[in-house]
């Protein structure tokens, strides 16, 4: 699951994780395989925030510019 | 002067001659109102009267230099006419044919700002439910914008602050200029034939009216309002507004508030991480001590705490149940031990000896009980038997 999920889906699987753990109703053995997941994808998202480094790419265009502003 | 007697296209030829000869009325401006105006569709060519209070006069604009306007002209637009004057050969009528049609008071662009804003408004085109919603956390984000603007620099730098995950696709295009529109056109539909750019930043930074006006242009509008992708315009300063500005999904004040506006805030981002972390600790150990809670709540219960008890509880109604048993078994063993003893005392008063004792004997022939005195002859012997024994008699007078 690590690095093929977008950052997107690992903030919303962790939010759902927070609510299904808030549900008292949850049983301890889900609970605590639920918790394990929820830290692991917020160590995840942490790191990759931190660590990120921005790419920049360059559409190549035939086109020249004519003009610059 | 005698010509003789001219024909009518004589006439107006040499009036044209005229005209066209005076150097005064081959390069003239004039102002006035317009009225009566007509498009040609198909020749292009536009024909209308310019008129102020007291006189009016025709005038012709051909499409060579219609095509050049950058507003359309209208009834009772306010405008100056640069051109010359001359004659109408066929009807005889001297009309000025117009080169160049600026507004009068409002400069061209404004008025051809206000014109396309209303025509694309008419259309639809800057309705709200157009607008897309942005995506909250863009992969990638294509910024159409001069490579060496500072537009790019100020996109650049807030995108690495804020959320370096975003991929930035840089689109050089031309901002200002007479090609700018139709490169801004062609980098847009390049982008949209990727399928990895899931927002677009069209953009530039401050200049004057004429240097932002290719963001008004109609083709670029209508490119951008096609977009599939959510489009951010960031042109100019803040108070600058282009006509892509309300086609756009989203209108930045400034490049650098656009890449504010499209991309979520990382330090926000690691806060709200941290939190949701501390959510998820506080409600295991919550979940956990409850059912700690609970286990300790069980195991003081009598069953684990005093086991014994459960059992006292079953030996004592062990007990007393043993001792019913033994009470209602007496009852009936003493009950039964009445009845035996009625029964014995029934079966004593029966006892032949019992009647002996009283008196009375037993008397017998041949050991056979005699019961009749038919039964005895004088002479016979009979024994008669006593409580205590047996004697024997003979009968002294029986039956004959």
């Amino acid at each position: 699951m690590e690095n093929k999920q977008s950052f997107e889906d690992m903030i919303k699987r962790l939010e759902e994780i927070v609510q299904l753990l808030n549900n008292s109703s949850c049983p301890i053995d889900d609970a605590l395989k639920l918790y394990e997941e929820g830290m692991k994808l917020s160590v995840l998202c942490d790191k990759k925030l931190k660590s990120a480094r921005q790419s920049i790419t360059k559409l190549s265009n035939e086109e020249g510019n004519k003009d610059v502003g | 002067m005698s010509y003789g007697v001219m024909s009518v296209s004589q006439l107006n030829r040499y009036v044209k001659f005229l005209l066209d000869g005076d150097l005064n009325l081959s390069n003239i401006y004039v102002k006035g109102e317009i009225s009566n105006f007509k498009c040609n569709y198909a020749s292009g060519h536009l024909y209308f009267s310019l008129k102020d209070q007291e006189a009016v006069i025709r005038c012709a604009m051909f499409r060579s230099d219609a095509s050049r306007l950058r507003f359309m002209p209208e009834n009772d637009m306010s405008v100056i006419c640069h051109g010359r004057v001359s004659l109408y050969e066929r009807d005889g009528t001297y009309q000025l044919y117009v080169s160049q049609l600026q507004p009068d008071g409002v400069g061209a662009l404004a008025l051809e700002f206000e014109q396309m804003k209303k025509k694309l408004g008419a259309e639809g085109m800057f309705d709200e439910k157009r607008k897309r919603k942005l995506p909250p956390f863009p992969k990638k984000i294509a910024v159409l914008t001069s490579e060496n603007g500072a537009a790019v620099r100020d996109i650049l730098s807030v995108a690495d602050r804020r959320f370096p995950l975003c991929e930035i696709l840089l689109c050089p295009v031309a901002v200002q200029g007479e090609y700018a529109a139709e490169s801004m056109v062609k980098s847009l539909t390049a982008v949209y034939k990727r399928d990895d750019v899931d927002l677009i930043i069209v953009g530039r930074g401050g200049g004057s009216a004429e240097d932002l006006s290719a963001f008004n242009n109609e083709r670029l509008a209508r490119t951008v309002a096609a977009s599939p992708i959510p489009v951010v315009s960031a042109v100019g300063h803040e108070t600058d507004f282009t006509i892509i500005d309300f086609v756009a999904d989203l209108r930045a004040p400034t490049p650098s508030a656009a890449a504010e506006m499209c991309l979520p805030d990382r330090m926000e981002l690691l806060q709200n991480i941290t939190s949701l972390n501390g959510t998820l600790q506080g409600l295991i150990n919550a979940k956990l001590n409850g059912y700690e809670a609970v286990l300790k709540g069980l195991k003081k219960s009598t069953v684990f705490e005093n086991p014994e008890k459960m059992i006292d509880g079953a030996s004592q109604r062990l007990d007393y149940l043993v001792s019913d048993f033994c009470k209602s078994f007496e009852m009936l063993l003493s009950k039964n031990e009445m009845r035996f003893k009625n029964n014995l005392d029934r079966l004593k008063a029966l006892n032949p000896m019992g009647v002996l004792s009283r008196g009375y004997a037993v008397v017998k022939k041949n050991k056979n009980a005699v019961v009749s005195k038919s039964q005895l002859s004088t002479g016979d012997v009979v024994s008669l038997t006593f409580n205590d024994g047996d004697v024997y008699c003979r009968v002294l007078e029986g039956e004959e």
